[in-house]
């Protein structure tokens, strides 16, 4: 069986500063993979990487069996990628329901001539992904936003609503980096509860996460990152044991 | 009823409406009618930047360049070439969407000051070939246009006409008509923003990195929305030609180009009605200081600073924001 | 044949070396805060028109220049302090919107003040010009040249070795980090104003000869300065000199060997060319996207 996510040999390297180093591993279809590592050991840059925001100095990476190390990030979306960020990028000159919208723009045929003179099926099309992007907004419970502008939502809702555009898109993967970030121990808990509903629907999830809590919950494999390096991959049983990762997390 | 009325989605479009046909009660001479048709022209004009400017967030320093495209070609191509101004104004606008494609191309990769530069040298260069090709475009002199006709039907802001049994004025005739365009103009605009490009267009500029991972092509979204805004610019070019009569190359210079920036800018960037009270008042503000003579430019430098440093969001989002917090205060007051 | 050539060469250079420093005007105060300044060309014309002024008023060359150089820095700090200062939040195109409204403004007092005319200048020596292998070099280009030398050295030492210098930098680096070692960072906005004014005003003078000078010089003069900017890549300095001397002779060459209408034109599709290769210029700072 073919993995969903193949990495290998993979190299990012910023002047003479290697941020990722020789990482490999690989994810199957249906799993939540978790990457986790201390400040600064290239967790951010790996995603990155893989959704197409930088390209590699060196390796590969392989989504499905296709080479897709040098495509870029709407290419990647084409392919089922989608992913959120640590820093959200919400766009704040637009409601919070067409953030979602937004989300869907592959599922959607752009016909210039039949927008500008609003056709019937312009409307149809329209109104259908106005009501999935509505059904979106509440399965991840932003649901009283439906409403709202972007710019009026609280931090946690706008990390929540940033999850709702990456599924709108209907990925195959999502790649959440840091989605407990700056969240109360109640909105972590919903967050929790979110991510395996999200996989029990059958998307792979890749999570990068500082929560070790969190992580050790929710995911079926983790790779530890240190210093760009992989340190450990396995299950959170076997990384639990790790003597490498419990010297690295206790400082030894 | 008025709440149900204030989210309508077409609301802006019958408040203007409503106004652009109202305003003739106030129109009392030829001077007053050739003003507020320039002020509808040159509005749709910039509703058509501000699809640029506004919503995709892309600054253009040159978009007259496109305006005086529009404008000359179908000066020349109704001139010289006897051509009807209809097929004159269509052409002209698909010939310049393809020169706005050509160039778009390149110089739309580039960020912030970059492409605020690259603009500005394409008009800069549009309008000096317009200068310098005295054989074609008649040089810094200028070159009359002759009268818009439609199907052997000729609009001339010194006919008269009667429509509906209702006597009209040439310049009056003209000033319905650019009503009509300023709204279709205005209708097509929203109809674009409240779509899937729409959205893609508003989130090349709300977060461009999020655009890309969400699958939307941001460079051919850019691409399409500064060929939709040279267009309106060539067709309103066109139009402005033949109802001046008489144009010269000021219309693609750079002091024009300014002109509409400062517009979208002044009214509020990413609201169709602000940017047209931006062209409103841009148009106005001479004739009101015109009586200060010499203190003209002063003035206008000054005002134009003031309201940029006191209302960095626009006059129209700046007025609506205060108004609504009033009215919110009077319903808790009432509460 | 060869005396053509380096007779545009002269001009190039000459006009060249004036574009740099307008270029480095708008470096600076771009470097301190992202703000593309549109009256910046208006500092020169200010230098120019204000020096010929007082020498009307029975001033010695040298106090009128230095007074107009002084005038033009206090324009640099009022506008500054009343104008980009007060309108932190606003966007980058509205900034660009405030300081063409500035340029307006003091154009507009300029003419209100000196009136339409152009005005002539003394050439600061002889007016007798010098002769190079048969071209012709003008006594003024050899000031306009060494001034520019002088200024660039003057502003390379005020950068590396003065705190003060250090300090704009740090600021135009990370605003908040230079704020948190203590560093006033109003202050050193005030400054890169200054400091660009009076480069500008000093370029007005010593063109003024040249060109003569009027009170809308400022913004063709201003524009070509941004185009040598961003032809040698905002922020840095050595485009800014380059840009300005490459711009300048490649002007003087179109004027002289295809067309002087069409000179305008070759500038700016050269700024095209430029950057549909080297999208953020010559020098300009290769930026990582940060996400």
């Amino acid at each position: 069986m073919t993995a969903l996510i193949e990495v290998r040999g993979l190299d990012k390297a910023f002047g003479g500063v290697h941020a990722v180093e020789g990482v490999s591993f690989s994810v199957q279809a249906g799993q939540v993979y978790s990457v986790i590592g201390p400040n600064g050991a290239g967790k951010t840059t790996l995603f990155n990487l893989i959704s197409g925001i930088y390209t590699p100095t060196r390796g590969e990476i392989r989504l499905n069996g296709e080479n897709t190390a040098r495509l870029a990030p709407n290419q990647l979306a084409e392919r089922g990628m989608c992913r959120t960020f640590q820093q959200m990028q919400i766009c704040m000159n637009m409601s919070a329901i067409e953030n979602v919208m937004l989300g869907r723009h592959l599922k959607l045929r752009s016909n210039l001539f039949a927008t500008l003179f609003r056709l019937p099926s312009q409307l149809r099309d329209e109104a259908f992904c106005r009501e999935r992007a509505a059904e979106l907004m509440t399965f991840v419970g932003c649901g009283d936003y439906l409403e709202h502008e972007a710019s009026a939502m609280s931090y946690g809702a706008l990390k929540r609503l940033e999850i709702a555009r990456a599924l709108a898109a209907e990925p195959k993967v999502i790649l959440l980096d840091e989605p407990a970030a700056g969240l109360n121990a109640t909105e972590t808990a919903q967050l929790e509860a979110l991510i395996r509903k999200i996989a029990d629907q059958g998307t792979t999830v890749l999570l990068v996460e500082h929560d070790m809590k969190l992580v050790m919950g929710i995911s079926d494999r983790l790779l530890v990152l240190n210093y760009g390096r992989v340190l450990a991959e396995g299950t959170p049983a076997e990384i639990r044991e790790n003597p490498d990762v419990i010297a690295a997390y206790l400082g030894g | 009823m008025f709440k149900r009325f204030m989210q309508l989605r077409l609301r802006d479009l019958v408040i203007l409406a409503v106004i652009l046909f109202s305003l003739p009660a106030f129109l009392d001479n030829p001077f007053h009618y050739e003003l507020a048709t320039q002020m509808a022209i040159i509005a749709a004009t910039v509703v058509g930047l501000n699809l640029l400017v506004g919503y995709a967030g892309q600054v253009s320093l040159g978009h007259a360049g496109f305006f005086g495209l529009g404008a000359y070609f179908s000066a020349i191509m109704t001139g010289s070439y006897g051509w009807s101004a209809l097929p004159a104004l269509l052409v002209g606008a698909i010939l310049v969407g393809v020169i706005a494609w050509i160039v778009g191309r390149p110089i739309l990769r580039l960020k912030g000051h970059y492409l605020s530069m690259a603009t500005l040298a394409v008009g800069f260069i549009i309008a000096i070939i317009i200068n310098n090709e005295t054989g074609l475009t008649g040089g810094p002199d200028g070159i009359p246009v002759a009268p818009f006709d439609l199907f052997g039907w000729e609009l001339s802001p010194f006919g008269s006409y009667s429509l509906l049994g209702v006597e009209l004025s040439g310049s009056q005739a003209w000033y319905l008509f650019s009503a009509l365009v300023l709204l279709l103009a205005v209708w097509l605009a929203q109809n674009l923003i409240d779509s899937q490009i729409g959205r893609a267009l508003r989130s090349v500029h709300g977060s461009e990195v999020a655009a890309r991972v969400v699958g939307v092509n941001t460079a051919k979204y850019k691409s399409l929305v500064f060929v939709i805004s040279a267009i309106y610019a060539s067709v309103m070019g066109s139009l402005y030609a033949h109802f001046q009569g008489f144009i010269t190359p000021a219309v693609a210079g750079f002091d024009f180009s300014i002109v509409l920036i400062t517009m979208v800018v002044l009214g509020g960037m990413g609201s169709t009605m602000g940017v047209i009270l931006g062209a409103v008042v841009l148009k106005l503000l001479p004739q009101l200081l015109a009586d200060f003579q010499e203190l003209e430019a002063v003035m206008f430098g000054l005002i134009l600073m003031l309201t940029m440093i006191f209302m960095p969001k626009g006059l129209l989002p700046t007025l609506q924001r205060s108004i609504g917090r009033r009215l919110k205060k009077k319903a808790e007051g009432q509460a | 044949m060869f005396a053509e050539f380096l007779q545009y060469l002269f001009t190039g250079i000459t006009i060249g070396a004036t574009y740099a420093l307008i270029a480095l005007g708008f470096t600076l105060i771009y470097n301190a805060s992202h703000v593309i300044n549109f009256a910046q060309g208006e500092f020169l014309m200010i230098g120019g028109m204000a020096t010929v002024s007082f020498m009307a008023m029975g001033m010695p060359m040298l106090l009128a220049i230095i007074l107009a150089v002084v005038l033009a820095g206090i324009l640099g700090i009022l506008l500054q302090r009343l104008a980009i200062a007060p309108a932190k939040q606003a966007d980058v195109v509205t900034l660009i919107i405030i300081t063409i409204g500035a340029s307006i403004f003091i154009r507009g007092l300029a003419q209100l003040v000196w009136g339409k005319d152009y005005h002539a200048m003394p050439n600061f020596s002889t007016d007798e010009p010098i002769r190079v292998f048969g071209a012709v070099l003008n006594s003024q280009s050899l000031w306009v040249l060494g001034i520019g030398a002088v200024l660039v050295v003057a502003l390379v030492l005020f950068f590396t070795r003065t705190l003060i210098g250090k300090a704009i930098l740090a600021t135009s680096m990370n605003k908040d980090a230079a704020r948190l070692v203590g560093i006033r960072t109003q202050m050193v906005l005030m400054l890169a104003f200054m400091v660009s004014a009076l480069l500008g005003a000093i370029a007005g003078v010593v063109v003024a000869p040249i060109t003569f000078t009027s009170y809308d010089i400022g913004i063709m003069l201003g524009l070509k300065g941004f185009v040598a900017a961003a032809i040698g890549g905002l922020g840095s300095g050595l485009g800014a000199v380059v840009g300005g001397l490459l711009l300048g002779i490649v002007e003087a060459m179109a004027a002289g060997y295809i067309s002087s209408d069409y000179k305008d034109a070759v500038a700016f599709s050269m700024i095209l060319v430029v950057l549909f290769f080297m999208p953020r210029g010559l020098f300009g700072a290769k930026v990582v996207e940060r996400v």
